[in-house]
């Protein structure tokens, strides 16, 4: 069978050679130029190897070590190239697809692995056994993956650092006062002696005229003469809010905007943290504040709903105080 | 000495005769099919660069403050991972050379990969008896994007952070679960407990590799059992393969092909900064940039997430459906899911269940042509609507406007499109053979005359 695909392969290469003539046949006389040009690229590719090593022990320069590196191999890849093209001899030959399927074997193996199963009475029962055996041992072995975190405790959702009375602090520590907080830009605050990291510590403090606010019922009370506060973190995916569109921004809606930069979700800080653009589905919470006796801003409770993404309990449930 | 060592080696394994078919395997001589070549290159490269700077990088988010060589990061707070990492691009000799070709090899091996099965889709190669490499093919990818992202999510720069926070957010929107879910995943809630960083890093420099590497395995073995497709030709048939033999003529070529990836990767890492993550800064949980995007092959990912419009489906105040379910899972999922399923699709509509060797010019399967042109329009769409922000910043194009612009073409585009894709397959055959009718007449006429 091998012998006979010999020599129909050996056939169609005669046939080949005989129809393409510059497929050398007899009498090769090679190409000494081309063995001389991947000669010199190999030399080009030792000088370039050299070259990266002298360049890593005298100037490391990222651009010096790349380009000799990268040359290197380039020089490298050009010398094949001319290999594959002038030195080798390049025949296109024919062969078979190996067969579609071997349908005897198929029936042997079939065979071979029912035939045991043939002496069983009790198949049925044993099918259930080892569906339950597997089932559940499969189960157990997957039980130590809910130590990987508190796979029914969503609690940490809405754990909060914020309490009546905490004060309002910049990154540094330093207490806000409500005369720091000017219109037409935002400040970022953080929970007095809290953790900064925490998802639900930061809020960005905007001032807006008085009359301005369009606070829904529910929010009443939630500003401290038009400072408003709102969780930093963004409703639809997490992101820290870091724009904020006032009135000099003139390409867009002129009305102050809240906006997170990962997904543009914008936020309106006069009508309670409301979504006016972009994917967020829900409104951001709000901090109730007031000022203290000394112009500091404090806290007067917690947030109005949990910070961060939306997830199942997250209308239901209120942050922890 | 080769007689020698051939000799040895098949006295002890026996795989002379393997070795012989080996060196006359035939490689059907077509530019398209060394895109998938190109992959299988970038991925040792990634494996290479990504050991080296494993043996640099700290897998851990306690803070630290920075004390570093690095002037404009003096004294500023920053998780170790970050710490690890600006050390590797700053003091480390050869590091920024190193973790930049890691990082231009992952997008040139997401980039292959993807062309890769653009080619294989449009001509047909996936059809019966190469389902399985085929479905394999699409793991891996779908596997890599997962791997990229965390890649660049563990080096706690601002930018990944932010991608991050997005990723949980999006593991958050799971109905029902997605919460508990994550809380598992996280150790708590984001940014996520002490075992965060040891998670992500075991799953990046080992679990997933070995994936990818052992599908890869699986794919090329396929691969070589059932031989490569080849197009039509004179000699070309169904039962006969055309092509060039392993060796000498092919290795030459692979090896080369092998030797220039990995010399243009280098001269990437070298010449062109990729994410320059000392620029970024230290991610903190209430810190965020504008302009902020994905490497290329997540892109359509961010922009699905942007042009979802406002809203949760909840049920009983219950939130069923939180926002990010919709462009961070159910539409990728859609995506992957008929790329996965096509196979199977294609075979229900036209009942072909037939062996085949010989590829489909694009236009010889219209329908399939259509769909995939539609299927690849709706991603385009995306990625095109996740720059939208930078339209905006360089063009002074609305973002707002262009979102508008964007969900009308995630709908229209496709359909338009893949009409115009059917029509096109059609008249380009029907061309054909109005031209080959002109000839035959012509040679009808020359025999009468």
């Amino acid at each position: 069978m091998i012998r006979v695909r010999d020599v129909l392969i050996s056939a169609a290469l005669l046939l080949l050679g005989r129809r393409r003539p510059s497929i050398p046949v007899e009498e090769d006389p090679g190409d000494p130029r081309a063995e001389l040009v991947v000669a010199g690229l190999l030399g080009l590719t030792t000088c370039a190897a050299i070259g990266f090593i002298v360049a890593y022990a005298l100037d490391p320069s990222t651009q010096l070590l790349g380009l000799s590196l990268g040359l290197a191999f380039i020089f490298l890849a050009a010398a094949l190239v001319v290999t594959a093209h002038r030195l080798v001899v390049n025949e296109e030959l024919e062969d078979d697809y190996p067969p579609e399927e071997h349908t005897a074997e198929q029936e042997e193996v079939v065979q071979l692995v029912e035939e045991p199963g043939e002496r069983l009475t009790r198949r049925r029962l044993l099918k259930l056994g080892v569906l339950g055996a597997g089932g559940t041992l499969g189960l157990a072995l997957a039980t130590p993956v809910l130590s990987l975190g508190h796979f029914l405790d969503t609690k940490a959702y809405l754990v909060t650092p914020w309490r009546r009375g905490r004060r309002l602090v910049d990154e540094n520590g330093r207490p806000w006062r409500a005369s720091d907080i000017e219109e037409r830009t935002f400040y970022t605050a953080f929970p007095e002696g809290g953790d900064n990291e925490e998802i639900a510590a930061p809020v960005v403090l905007v001032r807006l005229k008085p009359g301005d606010l369009r606070l829904p019922a529910t929010l009443r009370g939630y500003d401290a003469g038009g400072i408003v506060a709102y969780s930093k973190i963004c409703t639809h995916a997490g992101c820290a809010i870091s724009l904020y569109r006032t009135p000099l921004f003139d390409r867009a809606d002129p009305t102050p905007a809240l906006v997170c930069p990962c997904h543009y979700s914008t936020f309106d800080p006069a009508s309670g943290g409301t979504v006016t653009f972009g994917p967020a589905g829900r409104a951001l919470p709000m901090l109730p504040i007031e000022v203290d006796a000394r112009g500091h801003l404090r806290a007067k409770g917690n947030f109005d709903g949990p910070v961060g993404p939306s997830w199942w309990g997250v209308r239901i449930w209120r942050p922890e105080r | 000495m080769i007689r020698k060592t051939v000799r040895w080696l098949d006295q002890r394994s026996g795989t002379a005769p393997f070795l012989r078919k080996s060196l006359r395997y035939l490689f059907p001589d077509h530019w398209s099919f060394l895109l998938g070549e190109i992959a299988l290159y970038a991925f040792v490269v990634l494996v290479a660069t990504g050991i080296y700077l494993t043996l640099f990088f700290v897998d851990s988010s306690s803070q630290t403050v920075y004390r570093g060589p690095y002037a404009p990061l003096h004294g500023q707070r920053m998780s170790e991972a970050y710490e690890s990492v600006v050390n590797i691009s700053t003091t480390v000799k050869a590091g920024l050379l190193i973790r930049q070709t890691h990082h231009w090899a992952a997008d040139v091996f997401a980039g292959a990969i993807i062309l890769h099965l653009f080619r294989v889709f449009f001509t047909g190669a996936y059809r019966k008896p190469r389902e399985l490499t085929y479905i394999i093919g699409i793991t891996i990818l779908a596997l890599t994007l997962f791997e990229a992202y965390i890649g660049y999510s563990m080096v706690d720069d601002l930018l990944s952070g932010m991608g991050l926070a997005i990723g949980w957010s999006v593991g958050m929107a799971i109905p029902f679960v997605g919460a508990n879910l994550m809380s598992v995943l996280f150790e708590g809630a984001f940014p996520g407990g002490q075992s965060l960083w040891p998670r992500m890093y075991i799953v990046h420099v080992f679990i997933l590799p070995v994936l990818i590497g052992t599908l890869l395995v699986a794919h090329l073995t396929l691969v070589a059992l059932r031989h490569h497709t080849q197009f039509k030709g004179k000699r070309e048939t169904e039962r006969r393969i055309v092509g060039m033999p392993a060796w000498p003529a092919q290795v030459p070529r692979s090896v080369a092909l092998a030797f220039a990836t990995v010399g243009v990767l280098f001269l990437l890492g070298g010449l062109v900064q990729i994410n320059p993550i000392w620029l970024w800064g230290p991610y903190h949980t209430y810190l965020s940039t504008n302009g902020a995007q994905p490497d290329w092959y997540l892109g359509w990912l961010i922009g699905a997430l942007r042009m979802v419009p406002s809203f949760d489906i909840t049920i009983d105040g219950y939130t069923l459906v939180p926002n990010p379910f919709w462009g961070g899972i159910a539409f990728p999922t859609l995506v992957i899911g008929f790329v996965y399923l096509w196979p199977w699709l294609e075979r229900r509509i036209n009942g072909d269940d037939a062996f085949h060797n010989v590829l489909d010019r694009p236009r010889d399967a219209p329908l399939r042509t259509a769909l995939g042109v539609g299927a690849a329009t709706t991603v385009g769409v995306t990625l095109l609507a996740g720059s939208a922000d930078r339209a905006d910043d360089l063009f002074g194009l609305s973002y707002n406007g262009q979102l508008w612009f964007y969900r009308v073409a995630f709908f229209v585009l496709p359909v338009l499109f893949g009409v115009i894709a059917y029509r096109l397959c059609n008249a380009l055959v029907a061309g054909e053979r109005v031209e080959a009718d002109r000839k035959r007449a012509e040679e009808e006429a020359r025999a009468t005359r």
